[in-house]
């Protein structure tokens, strides 16, 4: 069943009570909440994920987003987001409930899920050959991954690329994607069919809005993709669309460091992320129009020597 | 021995470790709750030894399989990472002429016991000569490691009262070492002499620069630490050290009856007798009878001993809300009372728990 098969009261009813299961791309997760806008979030955002009953099916992540205290819910309302009885993280504002949701589960995923060698980067795919985009915050990583899929490439992952270590094949996670200050009326302007929830103001990362994953992503969350390129944009106002060849050993170093679990994984994390270069064409990017930006990349996949899709 | 009373019902973990082929009967959401507890006992990767070592890795569903793997990857790296980090510290502490005791999972490590096995690391633990703490500060600085963000309470705290100076984190490499110049602060209510333990130290290899505790005194060092620590989040997983620790050393000649001496040479007999208790409770280790019988002279009177298994009974399953009943949340601040009471005199016990209660949040709050 998907989660939009629910009606929103009996979304909120189970969400407050023994909690939801939802699949999210490998992982299944059990969330409990309280707060109307973790429901209305979730509503928005994941429609086309599949829900069961959560006091039968096994959860590989139990979390929960909820007031600390009773006093909390009034006087300056916080949130805490609790792993099974844990609390990673400081209580946040009210109105960042949802992302922290979104913050959190990127945090079980990264902190538990070692099958995978986990890069901090967007990844999208088209034709069979995923486009990994690594990037420093700031660089237009999100902004360019919302572009991408909303024009016809499959989201596999906003923010965290899993690599699975036996196969070498990346695998979809297509959770909403995170977008920042500029880029939330930026996409808004960009294509009507976007959907954006309402904003969450003055996070540590500004103002942090989520977009839903397209439908057709979704349902294909469970078909992995060959890595193809790796791609660090950078959004500079002003420049001309350009895309440099980069060193191989370079881009390696940088996925090594910007990897969340590399170290964990001692020499097999060596090993899987020497294969995902050897197997990927490295590239800088520059952009500062989206709509060339996503012209680019489709000569670059239509370039491609068709890829089965694996 | 006097009968031990209720099992706490849903300890999952334990259940599995005492009996491995009980996994063929369970349902997913007994999986479910398995795999919860066992991560927040840290003992995921053990248990994963025990499923290999009795053939039942094959029964565990795919829903549930990835997470016995991934904390085994996690292990199996921490092993080699803490075998790196020990030779950094004797590297660090080369220049002074003393031999660099290991403790703990360090020393399990290092020392290739079963107890190393699926084990996960928080820090390592070394034992030096009270009377270089200075010089090994120093040289651990020289190298790397710092004192963390401590309240200037807490440094005094642990300098003046504590048996180990405050924790110290490398750096770059973010790894933390307790250095401990004995293995219960001066205050306690048992004074086990260092010097005595050093003595009998043994050197893990021909350099000669790491040791490890004799086996009696590993066996005696983890039972103290766990019944006089103040918190318990990994409770079952020390227990579990225990259980291994026996079951290995039981095979050395005499060991039970130098044991049960060293116990009484080192003021630790009470320590131990717990230990023996709960490691027979939980996880059924085998116990020669008549050490057992020997030992129960160190046994508390029967009234504090249906008090201690009402508590410990409670503080050692994992800390995990599918298998705590209404007084698990007392059972565990009492636990934590408890070894705060066997390590301080009440005119230095109060005072610090005042101090805790009211200005700790304070400190924490300024910190943020």
């Amino acid at each position: 069943m998907k989660l939009l098969q629910l009606s929103p009261s009996s979304l909120r009813k189970h969400l407050a009570g023994q909690g939801v299961w939802l699949r999210t791309g490998p992982f299944s997760l059990r969330i409990q909440s309280r707060l109307p806008r973790v429901a209305e979030g979730l509503i928005e955002l994941y429609g086309q994920f599949e829900v069961r009953d959560s006091n039968l099916a096994f959860a590989d992540f139990h979390v929960e987003i909820n007031s600390p205290s009773m006093l909390r819910r009034w006087f300056r309302p916080q949130v805490n987001f609790s792993f099974d009885g844990d609390l990673p993280f400081k209580p946040l504002p009210l109105d960042q409930a949802y992302p922290m949701l979104e913050w959190g589960l990127n945090w079980s995923i990264s902190m538990h899920a070692h099958q995978y060698l986990i890069i901090h980067a967007g990844v999208v795919e088209k034709n069979g050959l995923a486009a990994i985009l690594p990037a420093p915050p700031g660089s237009g990583k999100s902004t360019l991954t919302a572009g991408l899929v909303l024009s016809g490439w499959r989201l596999l992952s906003d923010e965290l690329t899993l690599i699975d270590r036996k196969t070498g094949l990346i695998q979809p996670l297509p959770r909403p994607v995170s977008l920042k200050n500029e880029s939330i009326p930026l996409i808004r302007d960009f294509s009507p069919d976007a959907f954006i929830n309402r904003a969450s103001h003055d996070t540590a990362k500004g103002t942090v809005a989520h977009m839903r994953p397209p439908k057709e992503s979704v349902r294909r969350q469970h078909e992995p993709a060959r890595p193809g390129w790796v791609i660090f944009p950078k959004w500079s106002a002003d420049s001309s669309t350009t895309l440099t060849p980069r060193s191989k050993a370079q881009t390696f170093m940088f996925l090594a460091q910007n990897a969340f679990n590399y170290s964990q994984l001692g020499a097999d994390g060596f090993r899987v992320g020497t294969r995902l270069i050897e197997q990927a064409e490295c590239y800088d990017f520059q952009y500062s129009q989206l709509d060339q930006a996503v012209a680019a990349f489709d000569r670059l996949a239509n370039a491609a020597p068709a890829a089965k899709a694996a | 021995m006097s009968p031990i009373g209720k099992t706490i019902p849903g300890d999952l973990v334990s259940r599995v470790f005492r009996n491995p082929y009980a996994v063929s009967s369970f349902s997913l959401m007994d999986w479910d709750k398995l795999v919860r507890q066992a991560r927040r006992s840290g003992l995921l990767a053990r248990l994963r030894t025990v499923l290999v070592q009795h053939r039942q890795l094959d029964v565990v569903p795919a829903e549930a399989r990835w997470h016995f793997d991934a904390a085994a990857t996690l292990a199996d790296k921490q092993q080699i990472a803490v075998r790196w980090e020990i030779g950094k510290i004797a590297e660090a502490l080369s220049d002074l002429t003393f031999p660099l005791i290991v403790l703990k999972g360090g020393a399990y490590v290092v020392a290739g016991l079963p107890s190393a096995t699926g084990r996960l690391f928080n820090d390592i633990d070394i034992l030096v000569p009270r009377e270089l703490l200075g010089p090994v500060e120093a040289a651990l600085m020289l190298a790397g490691w710092h004192p963390g963000g401590l309240s200037d309470y807490d440094q005094r705290y642990y300098r003046r009262w504590m048996h180990e100076i405050p924790p110290m984190q490398h750096v770059k490499r973010a790894t933390v070492i307790d250095v401990h110049h004995a293995i219960l602060p001066d205050t306690a209510r048992y004074h086990p002499d260092s010097v005595k333990l050093r003595s009998r130290a043994v050197p893990i290899d021909d350099t000669k620069k790491v040791h490890v505790l004799a086996p009696e005194d590993m066996v005696l060092h983890s039972a103290t630490h766990l019944f006089h620590d103040g918190e318990l989040p990994h409770g079952l997983r020390d227990l579990t050290d225990i259980d291994l620790l026996f079951r290995h050393f039981a095979t050395i000649p005499g060991f039970w009856n130098r044991l049960q001496a060293r116990a009484e040479e080192l003021d630790l007999s009470r320590p131990l007798f717990h230990a023996l208790r709960y490691v027979q409770h939980f996880l059924d280790t085998p116990i020669p009878e008549d050490f057992a019988h020997a030992m129960a002279h160190a046994s508390p009177n029967r009234t504090t001993q249906s008090l201690l298994d009402a508590v410990f009974l409670r503080a050692l399953a994992p800390d995990h809300i599918s298998c705590a009943d209404a007084y698990t949340p007392l059972a565990r601040k009492a636990a934590f009372i408890r070894a705060h009471w066997l390590r301080m005199p009440p005119h230095l016990l109060f005072p610090h728990l005042f101090h805790k209660a009211f200005f700790q949040a304070r400190y924490d709050e300024q910190t943020t």
